[in-house]
This record gives C-alpha cells, structure tokens and sequence, in this order.
C-alpha cells in the first residue's frame, strides 16, 4: 500500500460521488421529497378551506377504513371506501389479464413479421400514444356511449332494438383501460418473444408435445420475463388511473384515483387524500412482491 | 419388405412460387433399412436438409410420400411421428435442465413419472452426463449440449433418429470424438441414424450406406467403400475425395486417351463402341515407374507439393491434360523427382472408372 495508491483510490471515490451526484439530486427532488411531504400531510389535521394545520392526527389513516359516525361518535368500517379499493384492484387486474390476451397474440404476430415490416408495426402500436389520454378516452366514449358508433351499428343491423348501456359502467372502464394500457403490455412481450429462438418450437413439437403443450411448456416460460415486464406496466398505473374512470366511468365507478383526487377538491380533506396515495402505494409494492416472487418460482416447476 | 425403417417415395419439395419457386427436392426416392446409419452427404443447398425435415414433419412434401415401417406417415404433424431429430443449433430448451430436456419427450408421451426419471437416468449414463443432471444448459460447453440433445432425442426411443449437421459447431479434436461416441450409441441402442452432413470424411468414417445428393437429386447410394471406388457421375468422383478426371473415346472395348494411349476398363458393353467419356482416377491410384517401361504412359513432372504423409506430383501428359499422383512420402521425405523429369505413370485397371455423364 503505497499513499501514491490511497491518493488514487480516494480520487476514484470522489469522482464516483459527483458522477451520482444529479442522480441523487434528482432522487430527492422528484422522488423521495414529495413522497416524504405527502407521508408528513397524512398525520396532519384537515384545514378549513383545504390546505392542512400543522396538528399531528390520526384521524386520516384511521378514515381510511373506518367511518365517524356524527352522532355517536363511534367508528363504523367504511363500506365505501373498501367498494373503491376492491374496484379499484378487481378492474387493474382485469385490464391485466385483458391486455396479455390481446397483447401476446399481437406481440407473436408482430415478432414473427419479417425485420422490415416488423418496424411498421411496432410503430402502428405506439400511435396511440401521441395523442392526449383525455382525447383517446373521449374517443372511446364517442364508441361506445348510448347514441354512439357501437350502439347506433347495432341497432342498424338489428341486432338489438335499444342501445346497450355501456358507458357509465365497470364494462366502460375496463375497455378505456385494456385500451390505454395495451401498448405497455405489447412492448415488453414483443421484446421476450423477439429473443425467442423459433427453433424450439420444432424442438418442442419433435419431442411430442402439442401446440398447446408448446405454448404452455416451452414459449411462456421462456418470454416470462416479458410477461412480468407487461403486467406490472399496466397493473400499476391501472391502479392509480384517473381520467379514465372519470371520464367513463361516471361519478358512481370510482377508483381510488378519482377518490384521491375527491380529497383534494371537494372533500377539502388533503390528509385523508395523503393518507390514501400513500396506502395506494403500499398496494402496489404488496402486489409487486407477490407477483414477482410467484413468477420467479414458477419459472422452475419441478423446484 | 420388412427391414424398411423410411422410405420417401418420389418426395418433391418446392419452395416459394410461380418464377421464384425453387425445387429444394426433385423426385427423390431412398430406403433406409432398419438399424442402418445412413448418411445423407452433400453440399449446402443440395436438399439434404430439406429430405431430413420432410421425414421429421416439419416440412410437407409438395408431392410424393413418406414411408415410416411401411406406414405412409407424409401428413401426420411431427409430434405424432415417432422419429426424433437432433438439430444443428441443438436446441436446447434454455430454461429447463439437463434432466429436464433429457425427460422432456417422454413427459410429453405422458409416461408415468418413473419412467420418466429412470430413462432419464439411463440416458444420461449413455451420454455419460450424469454429473450435470441439475445444470443449466446454458452452463455447459458445445460438445456437453451435444450430448445433452442427443440424449434428449434418444430417450423416447424414436424408431429413426435423424442428425441435422450435429457436429458441424464442434471444433475438430471434440468432432472426432462424437463420430466415435455416435458411433457407439447407435450399436448400443440398435435406432436407425439419419445423418445430414456436408462432411465427405465424416460420412465416409461413420455410415453403413450413404446418399450422395446434388441439386434436389439422390446422385448415388451405396456403401462408403461404392461410392468411393465406383462413382457412377463426375459429382460424386469430384464431391468424395478427389479425382483426376480425362476424357477418352471407347475405341475396341478399351479406353483411348487424347495422348493415343488405350487403357483397359471395366464394365464396358458394345454400344459403348465410339461413345466419348470421362474417365476418373483417384492420386492415390496413379503409378509413376521409369519413363521406359513398357505399357506406361509418359508423362511430364510439372509441380511437386509436399503434404507431409503424401507428396502431390502434378504431371503433364503429352496431349496437355494434368494428372494428380499422391505418392507416399518416403523417410527422408525425398520422393526423388524434380520438375521437368519424364516419367513412366501406370494406371491399374481397376483403379480407372468410366463415369456416365
């Protein structure tokens, strides 16, 4: 050990720290900061015309299950607040399991094109995404609402004689969903099944498996990774969706977006809306861990 | 005939269509007898490939059929075949491990979870990997996948296996171990091998029969020993080994050369009276003797190159057509030529074969 070594050993340190040095500023910023004032707001008591007082209480995170009653005083479970939190999760994990239907198809035709027309593709797919979300949620209520282009198509051809209330509905939200979040489950899967070495298909059929048998013993455990990738990239802004149950869902199908966003508005009850983000994002992170522990032990099935 | 394993039967294969169509198989017919290793030998592109992925089911025929013991087998879907392949890429199934890959088949045959461990085992033994059951196939070197994929298509027991180029990734010292190793399995398990190599030397050294191809078209079959002495066309002379080729007319049942030299062959008839033909003679079957000799043919050292075992003595005859001779190098490694010296060169009557065209 030489100090001509310690020197650059501790130069080596320095320049590693200021090379982390805008990420960790950024971190703090954008990540952490807010999330901590958000944490702080939780305990805090509601001011009068929003905004909060800075008296510590727990009364946000005990509302969030449970309910004061005004006369008696006594608390009651929120049956409101859990229908919410239930929607909220039943509905992610449909638009999930909607997307990957649609999705894997669409990844394997995409992936099985030939290189050139592959880009076309994949560059289709993402149109979507150039629009505004509120636009592309106003054009799938212009589809499906009761005086709208599904509804008036079917009348004409006869098929129903009175449109089929749609919008407004759970029905509404889950397909303004699979349709918002599909790219986000298309990418991630094209990528998996685009490493994935075609040839084992004719191994696996060689070897006396069904096409069943392949899709199920050779190509989905192999593109698993991909299909994590996918699920958590709809399941998780699902959860927190805003707009499009807002805007199709009516006032009655909320998810615990439009619930938050009720705290801060109306409600004027930004502890309780702190309190809500903030068991939003416990959800997420249980249902991460479940969900990526489930999948890295499938991956070995006699393990 | 009951000794049949496969048979194609005038199996034509075309891919793409209309004026880009290319016929990859142009009425191929071929036996192979149970228990044989039969090795499909030619250049790429030449459609050995494709025969071995009609008779595995990953291709249909555009005409003619596919025989499995005697059963036409052309359109059933290749997991309904009891014919296993090994493939060039090996095509191992990345997530599972050796033992898995290895069980893989029979798993799919959906055989008792016993079966499945013990053939597993036993096969494994075969291919002595029993110390990697538990690995990654990722974690293994070429010449262990090699082995993992054979094991993996010997253990359901296919009534054909059928070898896609397998030792074509392998450097040459772990090459010439497989030929021996896949030699040995197919003697210890008795399955009828279907090689695909473009390896003249490979097929030679390990085949009971072997099927020349060239442009879609079966050129020759017959045993390693056939195909190498008697080359019925100047494909299979110049594709096995190599030749000197020279051309002659048949003039009162022997061949004439251009140099007015008349050599004795074989298996001429009369109408072969006046034909003009190619006569193919192995280096190794060239005799050089004193220029003076009698019944020699005097020709012209023009070039020697020396190959260590054998030296290469290119030679001139006095029409201008070249003869290669492959003299054994002598212990001083002089094989006593120079350039420029006549020499005497005798051909034995058996070494010289008259191709058909």
């Amino acid at each position: 050990m030489s100090a001509a070594e310690d020197a650059v050993r501790a130069a080596n340190t320095r320049n590693a720290w200021a090379l982390v040095t805008p990420a960790l500023i950024l971190l703090t910023f954008a990540a952490s900061g807010p999330l901590l004032i958000v944490l702080v707001y939780s305990f805090l008591t509601p001011g009068q015309y929003g905004n909060v007082e800075w008296i510590f209480s727990l009364d946000a995170w005990i509302g969030i299950l449970f309910t004061k009653d005004i006369f008696d005083e006594t608390y009651k479970l929120a049956d409101a607040h859990l229908t919410i939190f239930w929607r909220s999760v039943k509905l992610s994990f449909l638009t999930t399991v909607i997307t990957f239907a649609i999705g894997f198809p669409t990844a394997w035709f995409i992936a099985t094109r030939p290189p050139r027309s592959r880009a076309l593709w994949l560059f289709l797919i993402t149109i979507p995404f150039w629009t505004n979300l509120l636009i592309r949620t106003f054009a799938i209520n212009e589809v499906i609402r009761n005086e709208g282009l599904l509804n008036t198509f079917l009348i004409w051809l006869g098929v129903i004689e009175r449109p089929i209330q749609i919008v407004y509905t759970d029905v509404a939200v889950l397909i303004g969903m699979a349709y918002v979040y599909l790219p986000l489950m298309v990418l991630p899967l094209f990528a998996a099944i685009d490493r994935f070495d075609m040839r084992l298909l004719e191994a696996g059929y060689d070897l006396y498996a069904s096409r069943w048998r392949v899709l199920r013993r050779v190509i989905l455990p192999i593109v698993k990774p991909g299909i994590v990738a996918g699920s958590i990239l709809v399941f998780v802004p699902s959860l927190g969706a805003y707009v499009t149950p807002r805007v199709l869902g009516g006032g009655k199908n909320m998810m615990i977006g439009n619930f938050i966003e009720l705290q801060f508005g109306q409600a004027r009850n930004w502890p309780l809306g702190a309190a809500l983000s903030m068991t939003l994002l416990m959800i997420v992170m249980v249902a991460l861990l479940f969900y990526v522990r489930a999948a890295s032990k499938g991956s070995n099935p006699h393990g | 005939m009951n000794d049949i394993a496969v048979e194609a039967r005038n199996a034509v294969k075309t891919f793409g269509q209309g004026d880009h169509a290319v016929r990859a198989l142009d009425d191929v017919s071929v036996t192979i007898r149970k228990g044989e290793f039969f090795t499909l030998l030619g250049p790429s592109g030449c459609g050995k490939t494709t025969l071995l992925r009609l008779i595995a089911g990953f291709e249909m025929p555009t005409g003619g059929q596919i025989l499995l013991d005697g059963a036409d087998i052309t359109d059933l879907p290749p997991n309904k075949r009891p014919v296993n392949t090994v493939f060039q890429s090996y095509a191992l199934f990345p997530h599972l491990t050796v033992a898995e890959n290895v069980g893989f088949g029979l798993e799919m045959l959906n055989r008792p979870k016993a079966e499945v461990r013990q053939t597993t085992e036993r096969m494994l033994a075969l291919v002595k990997l029993e110390a990697l059951a538990g690995r990654k196939t990722s974690q293994l070197s070429g010449g262990q996948q090699q082995r993992v994929a054979l094991a993996r298509a010997l253990a359901p027991q296919p009534k054909v296996l059928l070898l896609d180029e397998p030792l074509s990734a392998l450097d040459l010292k772990l090459r010439k171990e497989m030929q021996t190793e896949l030699k040995r399995l197919q003697h210890e398990t008795g399955i009828t091998f279907i090689f695909v190599t473009h390896d003249q030397e490979e097929a030679l050294t390990m085949s009971d029969r072997i099927g020349v191809m060239s442009a879609g078209k079966i050129q020759q079959i017959g045993s390693p020993r056939d195909i190498y002495t008697r080359p019925v066309n100047r494909f299979v002379a110049s594709f096995i080994g190599e030749s000197n080729f020279l051309p002659a007319t048949i003039v009162q049942g022997a061949a004439r050369l251009g140099s007015g030299h008349s050599l004795a062959v074989e298996g001429l008839t009369p109408v072969d009276e006046g034909r003009k033909v190619t006569l193919a003679v192995r280096p190794e079957q060239v005799r050089l003797t004193a220029e003076d000799e009698a019944d020699t043919i005097r020709a012209t050292v023009r070039d020697l190159v020396y190959f260590g075992t054998d030296t290469h003595c290119h030679l001139m005859l006095s029409d201008g057509e070249e003869v290669v001779a492959r003299l054994q190098s002598p212990a001083s490694g002089d094989a006593g030529l120079s350039e420029g010296q006549i020499v005497g060169l005798r051909l034995a009557p058996g070494a010289v074969q008259v191709l058909g065209d």
